[in-house]
């Protein structure tokens, strides 16, 4: 694929980034318009995967039927999380059997890109014009690396922030529990694992951990905080869009 | 083995407390994965091979009654015997008949996850005949009572001070002595099961292939004990399921190579043995006789269906070292004879979905078992598979199916979502803003025990965007 010169483009903010870390989606406007890009955000809830991942697919269909109508129309469907993007690009069309349904799926999945893949591969941007004085360690949501071939896009960004050192963490493909519904079904295990991940973000000696999905960073962030690790938990968007005024995600705010 | 699907919480909950099982999981990672990832960077063309095994695992079950019947032909026409086993009771019980036959008292075995599933040692001890596991893990596991944790590593989930205690308490010769050089205990193991290899009427093992261009059955092994075990005893009883057939010797090859890659990180096993017929005239050594019990135990049933990738499993435990759920759990808290990823589909496929249906929900679908299997196969959608049916057959929770409707009839109404989240955003983010997380949150108790759950920032995306808010 290759990129219109101003490509225009529909925001996917995912169901965790509107609700919870709003500035999130701003970073990835941000980031979009600076690379040249129209951005439109259509009326949208969720991609449906909570129920497409719990072997609920008429639920999954429900919720995925309105995106199908408010995604057409556009260059690309960028999303700032892996999994998101996985389900849109991979399990969508896997939802619609035949019909016009099933033809704007497989549309809706042909443009829809991660964030950090888009700017790299489709918009070739190979830095940011920003600056976070600290070091990162970058944690592989395993939807991202997985499903959408995440891997050295966003860590190349990075690498162009000023001021930020990168350092790999021990096991960083490996999954922090969170999973969806996973870290519902099955909290004592998902817990075990975000220490195990909690333990292997502590060994970098890094002060930020930065990952591509809102998933992944709550568990993250969550025991990090239970633990009263100072290790502070961003999107990667938030620090190549240079927003990082905000408090870290589960970080107080000073009344 | 007996089953305890059932209680996967309760097991995992045991597991995650047992300080002891938590250090031996640990080994798992250092050893086996990193080995692994090792072989596969120094053979280039180690993905092409993955794919050339799937290519023709998936052309054998695309044909594979024409492959039985051609394996069946030659085994019998180099002297041995093929018998058909439709489920566990049958497999069992032919096992038992040529046992009778031959007036067998002590039979030794080599690892075989097929008798583990047919339960086949409890069963010869009720029939007063003695099954003696001859590789070491299987061996360790039968003192101490347990089944396999693990396909290649039975044992993995003890230490060196637990196996020193099973001998200590096991081996007479030993007077209570705990030994705690590995070399003494391996020697100490060695000389016990020689005598019972020597003792040994009838030798049984598994087959990790039956080729049908030769009707050889193949073993992989490391230890030689699989060797021993159908060498020396009169005759030999080789265990396989269905899906073991491959067409030719070649073809073997092909995914022998990917097989040891996989598992340990070794270009091969140590020993890769043939077998063809019993001991021919002239030959002067060897069993006298060979069978061969071919089982299906629910496999012919996955033929055809949306589970039949799961065939083309070639018992490496890749994805059982590659999934963060089984490290932290070990392959007891299973409750089946195969665990990990590749249990969690083949367990509901042979054993049904409604004993089994906590298993494709033990996963984070993280992919790592997809990523790493020397098969390809797409273990993820196979669990997402199971958990559908679960889904049709009402067994999910039911807060589960509960929420997920309740969350399904706001997200497909846009209007009413964003009302709803707007409030609720808005109640959560004034209520967690000076703390920025909640330390206990009602419903969520589960994620809070050890976590606290990030408060939202207070408005929605959506909400400020439509406000006219841009970065």
């Amino acid at each position: 694929m290759t990129a219109t010169s101003t490509p225009h483009v529909a925001l996917f903010v995912s169901c965790l980034v509107d609700l919870m870390r709003p500035t999130v989606g701003f970073a990835a406007v941000k980031l979009l318009q600076d690379a040249g890009c129209t951005v439109d955000v259509p009326q949208q809830t969720c991609c449906g995967q909570p129920a497409y991942n719990s072997g609920d697919r008429d639920n999954a269909r429900k919720v995925a039927r309105g995106l199908l109508q408010q995604f057409q129309d556009y260059d690309y469907i960028i999303v700032p999380s892996g999994s998101c993007a996985g389900m849109l690009s991979h399990d969508l069309v896997d939802l619609f059997d035949d019909g016009d349904e099933a033809v704007l799926a497989a549309d809706v999945a042909a443009r829809t890109q991660e964030l950090t893949s888009f700017l790299v591969d489709i918009m070739g941007i190979n830095g940011v014009a920003a600056s976070y004085d600290g070091i990162v360690t970058y944690h592989d949501s395993c939807s991202s690396l997985r499903a959408m071939q995440v891997r050295d896009q966003p860590r190349r960004l990075l690498e162009s922030v000023n001021g930020l050192t990168l350092r790999e963490a021990q096991d960083h493909q490996v999954c922090c529990g969170f999973g969806g519904t996973f870290c519902v079904k099955y909290p004592a295990v998902s817990s075990a694992m975000a220490a195990d991940k909690a333990d292997r973000l502590a060994e970098t000696g890094a002060d930020t951990v930065v990952a591509g999905d809102l998933g992944c960073l709550m568990n993250i962030a969550g025991i990090l905080k239970r633990r009263r690790s100072p290790i502070r938990v961003r999107h990667v968007a938030e620090v190549l869009a240079g927003m990082t005024d905000t408090p870290a995600i589960g970080d107080g705010r000073p009344t | 083995m007996e089953r305890s699907a059932r209680a996967f919480t309760h097991n995992a909950h045991k597991a995650l407390a047992d300080d002891v099982l938590q250090d031996n999981l640990v080994k798992l990672k250092g050893n086996f994965l990193v080995r692994r990832e090792r072989a596969r960077d120094s053979l280039p063309e180690f993905d092409v091979l993955r794919d050339e095994a799937k290519a023709i695992k998936d052309h054998t079950l695309a044909h594979l009654d024409l492959y039985l019947e051609a394996f069946e032909a030659q085994v019998t026409a180099t002297g041995g015997q093929v018998h058909w086993a439709r489920d566990a009771a049958e497999a069992r019980a032919i096992v038992l008949e040529i046992c009778r036959a031959e007036g067998a008292r002590t039979v030794t075995k080599g690892k075989s996850m097929i008798a583990e599933e047919i339960a086949l040692n409890p069963y010869l001890e009720a029939h007063g005949i003695e099954p003696v596991e001859t590789d070491l893990g299987e061996y360790i596991i039968q003192l101490a009572n347990e089944p396999p944790s693990h396909i290649i590593a039975p044992a993995i989930h003890k230490n060196r001070q637990q196996v020193a205690e099973l001998f200590a308490d096991n081996h007479a010769h030993l007077d209570g002595r705990l030994l705690d050089d590995i070399d003494d205990m391996l020697a100490d193991a060695r000389k016990v099961l020689r005598e019972r290899f020597l003792k040994a009427d009838i030798g049984i093992t598994g087959a990790n292939f039956m080729v049908a261009e030769t009707g050889q059955t193949i073993i992989v092994t490391n230890e030689g004990n699989g060797d021993l075990t159908q060498l020396l005893p009169r005759v030999h009883i080789a265990l396989a399921s269905i899906e073991k057939a491959v067409p030719s010797l070649e073809d073997v090859t092909t995914i022998l190579r990917v097989l040891a890659r996989s598992a340990t990180g070794q270009e091969m096993a140590s020993y890769t043995t043939f077998s063809a017929g019993g001991r021919r005239d002239g030959e002067t050594d060897g069993p006298e006789a060979f069978h061969v019990v071919i089982v299906d135990n629910g496999r012919s049933a996955m033929l055809g269906s949306e589970v039949q990738d799961m065939l083309r499993c070639i018992r490496c435990g890749c994805c059982l070292n590659a999934c963060p759920v089984y490290g932290k759990l070990g392959g007891h808290v299973y409750g089946t004879t195969y665990s990990g990823p590749m249990g969690s589909v083949l367990s509901p496929s042979l054993f049904g979905i409604d004993e089994m249906h906590h298993l494709p929900n033990a996963s984070t679908l993280c992919g790592r078992c997809e990523d790493v299997c020397p098969m390809r196969i797409p273990i993820p959608r196979m669990l997402r598979y199971w958990r559908e049916r679960e889904t049709e057959r009402g067994l999910a929770p039911s807060t589960a199916r509960w929420g997920l409707n309740l969350w399904s009839a706001f997200a497909s109404r846009p209007t009413l979502y964003r009302r709803l989240m707007r409030i609720g955003v808005g109640v959560l983010g004034r209520l967690g803003r000076r703390h920025g997380g909640f330390a206990n949150l009602p419903l969520a108790g589960g994620w809070t025990r050890a976590r606290e759950m990030p408060a939202p920032e207070g408005q929605t995306f959506q909400d400020r965007w439509q406000r006219g808010e841009r970065p």
